[in-house]
């Protein structure tokens, strides 16, 4: 008798398991959870948190916030990031001071981490959101970040 | 006319197949030689280190914040476990005490992780032993807990949140009720994971009595997690040596005695459970405070060696510095869980067949790069 | 004018008009026969087509919706694509077998399309053992999958195709069983004639019982045929690679898959021959209409094709003993039991007609 209970009980289960399936093939329309790319590009709205590239925001004077103390370069795990700095006197104080000539980011080599963000005191470098950084040439990712002709914005360090 | 019987040495030729690095069944890039007769499995012999990159090597060179984002990319489904287990090893050294707050929040998140590393899981289940639309049920649900990753951490996938001393910036304000939404939208779900696969008779006939490890073989193989409490070992380590902010909320550790694959499949559909009502403890008392403790800018361990261990969804994850008073770790050793659950598939596979080797695996749960490192 | 459905005929009379009749024939029966290819093939793709399609609503997806509106082009250009691939052979691969296997199996998936009664008259070959030579012709196909793993010089392929041959022998016995236990309500192998005695109600209401449990047996022994999910270990994709046909590539492994969609398009246009009463409308509403009844087969025959789809994507893999036992030892017994049963009902004439 148990081979008959056994091949009841069997359909049983799965006869259950298609109404599931089957649920989802009746409400397809609507539960489907594809995004379809490339299509959506103009209503696509990433958190703004997420970690997409390492930017210097520069304000409507082109200047940055970016003082060349080089924390950012000792955080970084793997070298992604390079600072070519020089000492040169600060108009305001008369004192010398470091400013930086180009602040280099290897966005081939970044993993990402944040740990350069978290280091800068200044608040120079900050998140962007675009994720589409693919590139046909691999020197287009080395980038630099700070703008040519800006200069580093006046009191920062205070 | 006598005729005498030749008794022939026959012994019918054992094949020699190789599931290769590129496979669709072994879950990375995992070499397993099998020698097999006719259908039978004689011999299955894993061949590791295709996706070794000598990361405790790598730890070495780095400072104690920098090696965090490494361990993210050991075991990428528990991440968040394994950033913890290397800021509570940094941070036990040190001596430091957390605030309240970070304690819960790092609950919370590794609970998070489980759930989605179990997701994940089920999904591939159900794909390697042939329902192939479980897959993207699981992953819907991922998806959920990514995004709530994606608004407080920044990233999906290696989220590098954690730092020694606390965590690297606040949660975010959305965080709490995107949590509690997908508590209420996974409890409708996961019966539904239950009706789908566990209850049907094909995929019970397919684990039942397959893949059979005994408790002495479990403890001798030294198989932690899932796999050691499916076979009746109670090797919760967040039972056993509570970190973080186990020691105050409740819950079961789930345990199966048959020791076959369809008992280490429920004791993660358990697991499961248990993690949602950990959260749901968890979640509406988030202490208020300081998000993380001040440390110095370049940490020196005193010198001494110091070990921790944490639970991941694979099992037990161990990291163990060796440290000489400088700023890098003079050697780091973490003891993954994968490592020793792999070393049993030869002994739960032999005398197996083909589909059984593949069922088991699959509730092995083995992230390859947890192995090789 | 009216063209009658009969093409065969109407075709040959037309070519007798200019041509000695051996020849007539002859030609006449080559030009149906292009003429069954050329719609078959294009079929074939869009029954893959329908599959993607399917699938991707089980699995919370839209399919193919970028090469022309809703993917009707999707696989016509697969099709190109596969036309101009390289075909590969492997060097000490058997050459004669290794190019005849295909053939074999796609010859026999188009041959057993001819006996089908798509509307009254509109059969290509109406022969008194229609049923016999279905079952017949779908035995050729093992011949091709054991060749393909045969020649194909490779491990992973020789025991896909011993797992098939076996699976494809075991499960033949029991479609012919269960056909055989309808055959008991008409008397006649004649398809034409299977379908003048569902006049009075198709045969699955006729035969009560017997005959739901005859097609169930037969949906789950027609799947198991033709290798699909949740019986295709044969090709089962997380374990072994591709099977039998690994080693094909280009316009070769195009008649294999082809074949697969062609299998299941005729084992569920025999189903619906026999149980639900081929182009005969319910309650007989279009009679009048002769050629509406080929909707009413395509449309039962694509609900039977999208039933097996669901199985496919619902139910995890048998193993193959689970497979061989669930034949032999279930499966089997329940069909002798069957036909036994049917065979008292017909003979106390408790079937019900309409």
């Amino acid at each position: 008798m148990s081979y008959i209970s056994d091949i009841y009980t069997g359909i049983k289960t799965l006869l259950t398991g298609m109404s599931v399936t089957g649920k989802y093939f009746l409400t397809s329309r609507k539960g489907a959870i594809t995004q379809q790319y490339p299509d959506n590009r103009s209503t696509l709205k990433m958190f703004e948190r997420f970690r997409g590239e390492v930017v210097m925001p520069h304000d409507e004077n082109n200047e940055h916030q970016c003082t060349g103390c080089q924390k950012c370069e000792l955080a970084c795990p793997n070298g992604s990031i390079e600072i070519i700095w020089d000492r040169g006197i600060d108009e305001a104080t008369g004192k010398k001071k470091k400013f930086i000539d180009k602040h280099i980011y290897h966005l081939g080599l970044c993993t990402m981490c944040g740990l350069c963000i978290e280091a800068c005191p200044t608040d120079a470098i900050v998140w962007a959101q675009n994720f589409e950084n693919s590139t046909y040439d691999r020197t287009q990712l080395t980038k630099v970040l700070n703008r040519p002709g800006s200069k580093v914005k006046a009191g920062v360090e205070d | 006319m006598e005729t005498t019987l030749v008794k022939s040495n026959f012994k019918s030729e054992e094949y020699f197949i190789n599931m290769g690095p590129q496979h669709p069944a072994t879950h990375g890039v995992l070499r397993l030689l099998l020698t097999i007769d006719g259908e039978i499995i004689k011999k299955v012999e894993p061949d590791l280190g295709y996706i070794h990159r000598s990361i405790e090597k790598m730890c070495e060179r780095d400072s104690y914040q920098q090696i965090v984002h490494l361990t993210d990319r050991m075991d990428y489904l528990s991440s968040h476990i394994n950033n913890e287990a290397v800021c509570l090893t940094v941070e036990n050294a040190l001596q430091l005490e957390l605030p309240d707050r970070v304690k819960v929040i790092r609950t919370i998140l590794s609970e998070l992780t489980r759930i989605a590393s179990h997701c994940l899981w089920w999904g591939v289940m159900g794909m390697d032993v042939g329902a192939l639309t479980t897959y993207f049920y699981g992953f819907r649900d991922r998806e959920m807990i990514n995004d709530i990753f994606e608004e407080t951490c920044g990233a999906r996938l290696t989220m590098n949140y954690n730092i020694p001393g606390g965590l690297m910036f606040d949660i975010h304000p959305n965080f709490v009720q995107r949590t509690k939404d997908f508590i209420a939208h996974f409890k409708t779900k996961l019966p539904e994971y239950d009706t789908l696969l566990t209850g049907n008779v094909i995929f019970q006939k397919r684990t039942k009595g397959v893949g059979v490890l005994s408790k002495e073989d479990a403890i001798s193989f030294g198989a932690s997690g899932p796999v050691g409490r499916g076979s009746g070992y109670s090797c919760d380590v967040r039972k056993h040596h509570p970190y973080s902010a186990y020691d105050r909320v409740t819950f079961n550790e789930a345990l199966k005695t048959e020791g076959d694959t369809f008992a280490r499949y429920q004791v993660r559909i358990q697991e499961m459970w248990e993690a949602m009502s950990i959260i749901e403890q968890l979640i509406d008392n988030i202490p208020e405070g300081e998000h993380k403790v001040a440390t110095n800018a370049v940490i020196k361990l005193p010198k001494g060696e110091y070990y921790q261990k944490v639970e991941t969804a694979r099992g037990e994850l161990g990291v163990y510095i060796i440290s000489t008073g400088t700023k890098n770790p003079y050697r780091l050793k973490f003891r993954s869980p994968g490592f020793s659950n792999l070393s049993l598939l030869n002994h739960i596979a032999v005398g197996g067949k083909i589909g059984d080797l593949v069922a088991s695996m699959a509730t092995l749960d083995l992230v390859i790069p947890d192995i090789d490192r | 004018m009216n063209i009658s459905l009969n093409i065969t005929e109407t075709i040959q009379e037309w070519l007798i008009g200019f041509m000695p009749e051996g020849v007539a024939s002859i030609l006449g029966m080559s030009i149906v026969a292009l003429i069954y290819l050329a719609i078959f093939a294009v079929a074939g793709l869009y029954l893959v087509l329908l599959e993607r399609k399917v699938a991707a609503w089980f699995q919370l997806r839209i399919g193919p919706n970028r090469v022309g509106y809703w993917g009707l082009f999707q696989t016509m250009a697969d099709a190109l694509k596969l036309v101009s691939k390289e075909l590969t052979g492997t060097v000490k691969a058997d050459k004669f077998l290794y190019n005849l296997a295909p053939y074999f199996v796609i010859i026999s998936s188009l041959m057993a399309l001819a006996v089908f009664p798509f509307t009254k008259e509109f059969q290509a070959f109406d022969i008194n053992i229609g049923i016999f030579f279905l079952i017949a012709i779908s035995s050729v196909g093992v011949i091709g999958i054991l060749l393909a793993g045969w020649s194909s010089n490779n491990k992973f392929a020789l025991i896909g195709a011993m797992r098939s041959g076996v699976q494809t022998i075991s499960y033949e016995l029991s479609i012919g069983l269960s056909l055989l236990t309808m055959v008991l309500l008409t008397g006649s192998l004649q398809l034409s004639e299977i379908v003048e005695t569902q006049k009075e109600g198709w045969l699955i209401l006729q035969g009560h019982v017997p005959a739901v449990i005859a097609f169930m047996i037969y949906m789950i022994a027609g799947t198991a045929e033709t290798n699909r999910a949740p019986f295709d270990m044969v090709e089962a994709e997380s374990e072994l690679g591709a099977g039998f046909h690994t080693e094909y590539s280009g316009m070769k492994f195009a008649y294999f898959f082809l074949a697969e969609f062609i299998n299941m398009f005729i084992i569920a246009a025999i189903a619906t021959t026999v149980f639900f009463g081929a182009w005969l409308s319910p309650f007989g509403i279009t009679e009048s209409i002769p050629w509406l009844g080929v909707f009413w087969f395509l449309g039962k025959t694509l609900m039977l094709v999208f039933l097996m789809m669901w199985f496919r994507w619902t139910f995890p893999r048998l193993r193959v003993d689970q497979l061989l036992t669930l034949e032999w030892k279930y499966l089997l017994p329940i069909n002798l039991v069957n036909i036994v049963i049917m065979a008292i009902i017909v003979w106390l004439n408790l079937t019900i007609k309409f």
